[in-house]
């Protein structure tokens, strides 16, 4: 009997009992649809994280100084001296002071929350903080040391009502007047403690603000992602010739965080499978079990196929075929509930599932490989069958 | 045709053992009719079994249409059970849930035979029996008598130079008993070696040799003439 009259023969006999045959399937269907949706909901949840992190710069190595005595130490020359000695790797570099426990104030109002750090010109390019009204923070206001500074949105709406009314106002950091020269785009829905809750000053300020004089941390900024690991070694290399100890300085590659940050979710990711995957087990078991209670039900039918001629590898195909059928029309129906699911979640805040290609093939091939593996085991128990005593069955 | 030399078949169950055949040889002519006749645990059903190529003998030699049937496994019994038999069962045995036509053509969807040319045999088996109307009806529809038509339909589809028919008209009343058994014998005619498995003697007697069996042995084998059958064919 060929693959096609088997086909029919197992379409025909699912149509014939509906229910029970919905009712087979719907392990698998789960099964199916909970891998999806969980592969998918992981795979948005790492897209946001990794956009997340390209929007802080994907390319962007941060450098930490702690130093190693006062003999030797590196200044932002060397730093900068670093950058245009090496074009190729290199497009950019800031400092980045952090003022700590600075308090923001204007008028009567205080915010506490607000992160101020120290920056050079550069500072707005490497991060990606560009201002939207107003302008950056300039050479100029480094070299000056001018009481300049750029705010985030949230210390502008908190203190000025917009953006647009911040510009050319006045604020106070730990008792210190700025100007407000610019205001940066909204990147968090101006909350408080986000990225919009920042207030950018020329470093040579902030030395001063922070009463530090030698600069701990830095952000490089590699020329492309392609060359970032290159980058880090280079100046790995040169901060190792001038301490000759590693634990002086940490050099951090953003892209290399990125890269184990995909790592993890993708073990996630197959880890949810994995536990989606175990309903998609038991969903098999189902399938056998209904096969063994059909084989039993039509053991006469086998007996009278067998009369007429049924090799046992006819029955066995019948069957196994029947297996397959099942199970991989629950696999199609399991795919489609699980592109709805994953699509439904979308409306749950903070994800954004992406429907993931590879678990629907995967998933798919998983249930279909099922039904071969759960239905061998009944087909070969009908095709085994004496033909006297299934014709004499009733 | 066919050719039992001192078969047995014996099954052990513990430490006693049943004789179901006890030494048969048997020699079955092409375009014979023979009926084999026996009571219930006479040993008749095992022989239509083994001749049927459903069961193998314990031990003795079958041959069918020249091959050696009692070395076979069971893909080879399945496809001598295609080729050479036709068989038709007391219970009629049709698939309930296949349409008569689907019914006719199963043996020939296990020769692989291509679904043009099949529908085209079944459809020929149909009409010899006389139901080459009712194609796409389904057995619950029709009546005992037509069911057993559509079985010896079935049994011929596939031109087997054998027929085994085991008690055919047994679960028939008697008028279309005889319509069953005047179909058979319209088929011996054409040349079909037809072997029929009975309890009932007057059906026996209308076959044209008689087969008896008792414990496992032949008790007699004998020519007969038919008795004339008055209601006449289909």
């Amino acid at each position: 009997m060929s693959i096609k009259q088997s086909l029919i023969l197992a379409l025909k006999s699912l149509m014939g009992s509906k229910m029970r045959s919905f009712l087979t399937m719907l392990g698998i269907i789960i099964g199916v649809a909970a891998v999806i949706i969980i592969v998918s909901t992981i795979n948005g949840m790492t897209k946001t994280i990794l956009d997340e992190f390209d929007s802080m710069g994907a390319t962007n190595i941060i450098v930490s100084v702690r130093g190693r005595g006062s003999s030797r130490s590196v200044d932002i020359d060397d730093m900068q001296s670093l950058v245009d000695d090496n074009p190729t790797l290199l497009k950019g570099m800031t400092p980045s002071i952090t003022v700590a426990g600075a308090v923001v104030k204007s008028g009567s109002e205080n915010l506490d929350t607000t992160s101020v750090t120290g920056a050079n010109e550069s500072y707005a390019e490497i991060n990606n903080k560009k201002a939207e009204y107003g302008r950056d923070l300039q050479y100029m206001d480094c070299n000056a040391r001018l009481t300049n500074c750029v705010v985030g949105t949230y210390v502008a709406k908190e203190f000025f009502g917009t953006s647009e009314n911040a510009l050319g106002n006045e604020l106070k950091i730990n008792g210190k007047t700025f100007t407000i020269v610019g205001v940066l785009e909204e990147k968090a829905d101006s909350a408080q403690s986000s990225a919009d809750d920042i207030v950018i000053i020329p470093y040579t300020v902030a030395q001063k603000l922070a009463y530090t004089f030698t600069i701990g941390s830095y952000t490089f900024c590699a020329l492309s992602k392609e060359v970032a690991d290159k980058a880090q070694t280079l100046i790995e290399k040169y901060l190792y010739d001038v301490f000759s100890n590693t634990n002086a300085y940490t050099v951090t590659n953003m892209s290399s965080l990125i890269e184990t940050m995909d790592d993890m979710t993708a073990k996630m990711s197959l880890m949810g499978a994995a536990v989606a995957g175990i309903s998609l087990l038991v969903g098999g078991i189902g399938i056998m079990n209904i096969m063994l209670v059909s084989v039993t039900e039509r053991t006469r039918e086998i007996g009278i196929r067998k009369s007429l001629g049924a090799a046992p590898w006819d029955i066995m195909s019948q069957f196994v075929v029947e297996a397959i059928t099942t199970s991989s029309i629950g696999g199609i129906l399991g795919i489609i509930l699980g592109i709805i699911g994953s699509y439904a979640a979308r409306f749950v805040e903070g994800l954004n599932p992406v429907v993931s290609i590879s678990a629907i093939i995967i998933s798919f091939t998983v249930s279909a490989l099922i039904g071969v593996a759960f239905g061998y085991f009944p087909a070969k128990k009908a095709a085994a069958l004496n033909p006297i005593d299934a014709l004499r069955y009733d | 045709m066919i050719e039992l030399k001192n078969v047995y078949k014996i099954y052990s169950d513990g430490d006693s053992e049943i004789r179901a055949l006890d030494g048969v040889s048997l020699f079955v002519d092409k375009g014979e009719f023979t009926s084999i006749v026996g009571s219930s645990g006479s040993g008749k059903s095992t022989c239509m079994n083994i001749i049927g190529c459903l069961d193998i003998p314990t031990s003795g030699e079958y041959y069918l249409h020249g091959n050696d049937v009692s070395k076979m496994n069971e893909k080879e019994l399945a496809y001598i059970r295609n080729k050479e038999l036709g068989f038709v069962f007391q219970q009629y045995n049709l698939i309930p849930k296949l349409n008569l036509l689907e019914n006719v053509e199963l043996p020939l969807i296990y020769r692989r035979i291509n679904p043009s040319k099949r529908k085209e045999m079944a459809k020929i088996a149909l009409e010899r029996v006389g139901l080459g109307d009712r194609l796409s009806k389904f057995p619950s529809q029709l009546s005992g008598g037509q069911q057993q038509r559509v079985s010896i339909a079935r049994a011929l589809a596939g031109e087997p130079p054998v027929i085994l028919a085991d008690e055919p008209t047994g679960a028939l009343d008697s008028k279309t008993g005889r319509d069953v058994l005047a179909l058979l014998k319209k088929l011996n005619d054409e040349g079909t070696t037809i072997v029929l498995i009975t309890h009932d003697n007057s059906i026996a007697a209308q076959t044209k040799r008689i087969v008896r069996i008792h414990d496992g042995k032949i008790i007699s084998d004998e020519f007969n003439i038919p008795a004339k059958e008055e209601e006449g064919a289909v």
